[in-house]
């Protein structure tokens, strides 16, 4: 039950802060402009790919969506730290992992939230052109199962950073960095040239952009999934620790 | 309600508090007195279930911070000293929130929620953003949420610290209302504060327990262990030598004044008002004596005297 209601105060706290609304704005911005440049693309020619591969595999895409997981986290717990929130909160009588969980979910809600407007460009897609935006289903869901994916680990890395400090650009430096690390690992290793290929076979099981362009062409991968599901409860698991030693660290 | 032993915090090598041992019984309205630094904060943040202690134990209604702290948590109503509120939220809103997060919900949350704002006096801000609140306010706010879930034992840190002398007086009268159904733990560092509301006083000292004693006792003490005050016209040498010949009478400071007058300040033992000899003595030298008077009772002094002397 407290866990509805912190998470009820967490998703309330989002939509009354200005930063919330920003963030929406700017992201649709982009995500907007980043449709528009992939349908302008496919209409110069003919083209192997499908709106919707086109829309996930952009740099505007990338950009935004790592950036984006700093800017929802940061808050989290960091601001509850500095404004002394904290010494109200832990004295009631709530678990230390209903008050973590509930700021993931609340986080995650937001994610979701920021991500529904795209939805809407596919369906007016279909519905003027009168073509399949992704080609079948599959390619679809896949590519937003993936986008839902990748943004649990990620959200629980900016979790697990927030619970670390007290400052909230600290909080967002420390996790901007570790995602960003983790977004273009299989990128880097193409300009390592000292790597071997088994190596850079390994950094390609991590890789976010091979993940994301495989779930948008329809393939189904079932490694990614225990990837991220299982990387999200170690963060999380990680941020209630790190969460709890505050008691102890002072 | 409150049983203390042994308890020891300290912060990276810093003893906030050490090897203290107190206990408050039900129903008592218990003054926690010390100076800044003394750890009345550190000892109710481990009371409170914020902080744990270095060592020791401390329980609550006979539950152990420690290992039972949800319980504990469930029957304390805690206000921190910088109550620190979401300023986003409404007052009617953060209320609602607070009383579901402590477990009150559905009918009762409606009820209690309404209870505090009325004993707190917060019906004509409960549609203001507490951002929008002044410091006063929000003081409110946090005791009011220290009361939502009626709990046994309230522990308010510093309650009146930022307010105005009318709203001061408001809470205290709300505290000594609500000491005859709860059992109250406060810190202050104002005396007549202690006196005003509290059935018990505790001192604090550098981490440990200075004296427990009723305010009464106490504040006679204080009183007299303090200064005198007195304007006499006379030779500043003769008056010197024969203020320092009275009984009781550690040290005396001259200030002269105009025509002759001299400003008199007599530091005393701890004990007795000496004023009475002041006055007899300037009657029987046919001083002329224009005001004589204790000096105004300053806590900082007290403790000096209470930790140098051993005294109380």
């Amino acid at each position: 039950m407290n866990f509805f209601t912190l998470l009820a105060r967490e998703i309330r706290a989002y939509f009354l802060s200005p930063v919330a609304w920003v963030v929406l704005f700017f992201f649709l911005l982009l995500t907007g402009f980043n449709f528009y440049a992939g349908v302008a693309a496919l209409n110069r020619g003919p083209s192997e790919v499908t709106v919707v591969e086109a829309f996930f595999n952009t740099v505007f895409f990338w950009f935004g969506f790592v950036l984006v997981f700093p800017l929802i986290t940061m808050r989290l717990f960091s601001e509850e730290y500095k404004m002394g929130t904290i010494e109200p909160l832990m004295t009631a009588p709530v678990r230390d992992s209903e008050v973590v969980l509930a700021k993931y979910a609340g986080a995650l809600f937001f994610y979701i939230v920021l991500w529904l407007p795209s939805l809407l460009y596919f369906l007016v897609f279909t519905r003027i052109t009168r073509l399949e935006a992704a080609g079948a289903a599959g390619p679809f869901f896949g590519a937003y199962a993936m986008l839902l994916l990748i943004g649990m680990f990620y959200l629980s890395l900016g979790c697990l950073a927030s619970a670390l400090t007290r400052n909230q650009i600290v909080a967002a430096i420390m996790s901007f960095s570790v995602i960003t690390l983790f977004f273009f690992i299989g990128l880097l290793t193409f300009f390592i040239l000292s790597i071997t290929p088994a190596l850079r076979e390994v950094t390609a099981y991590f890789s976010a952009l091979e993940h994301m362009s495989e779930a948008s062409r329809g393939f189904f991968d079932s490694r990614p999934f225990v990837f991220y599901l299982s990387l999200t409860a170690f963060a999380l698991f990680l941020t209630f620790h790190v969460f709890q030693s505050r008691r102890w660290r002072n | 309600m409150i049983k203390v032993e042994g308890l020891t915090k300290t912060y990276s090598g810093v003893t906030a508090i050490r090897d203290l041992e107190f206990s408050v019984a039900k129903g008592e309205i218990v003054g926690f007195l010390g100076p800044n630094g003394a750890g009345k904060s550190t000892t109710m943040r481990i009371l409170s279930c914020f902080l744990p202690a270095t060592s020791g134990h401390a329980t609550v209604a006979g539950f152990d911070v420690a290992s039972q702290s949800r319980e504990v948590r469930s029957r304390v109503g805690y206000m921190p000293e910088n109550v620190a509120l979401y300023t986003e939220m409404r007052v009617q809103e953060y209320l609602e929130y607070r009383a579901a997060l402590k477990g009150v919900r559905g009918r009762r949350n409606r009820q209690r929620v309404n209870a505090v704002k009325e004993l707190c006096s917060l019906r004509d801000v409960e549609q203001k953003l507490i951002g929008a609140l002044s410091k006063g306010y929000r003081q409110r706010v946090g005791l009011a949420d220290a009361l939502l879930h009626d709990p046994d034992l309230l522990i308010l840190d510093e309650p009146t610290i930022g307010l105005d002398p009318n709203q001061i007086r408001q809470v205290r009268q709300l505290i000594r209302d609500l000491g005859k159904r709860h059992t109250i733990l406060l810190s202050t560092h104002i005396l007549t504060e202690v006196e005003m509301t509290c059935s018990r006083v505790l001192i604090l000292d550098r981490g440990r327990i200075a004296a427990s004693d009723t305010p009464a006792n106490l504040a006679g003490r204080v009183r007299t262990a303090g200064g005198i005050c007195a304007e006499i016209r006379a030779d500043a040498a003769v008056l010197e030598r024969e203020l320092s010949a009275l009984p009781g009478v550690r040290k005396v400071e001259l200030n002269p004044l105009e025509d002759g007058w001299h400003g008199c300040m007599l530091r005393t033992d701890a004990g007795r008002d000496r004023r009475e000899q002041v006055a007899a003595l300037a009657a029987a030298k046919g001083w002329p004596l224009r005001e004589l008077c204790r000096e105004q009772v300053n806590l900082e002094r007290v403790f000096a005297e209470i930790t140098q002397s051993g005294e109380i």
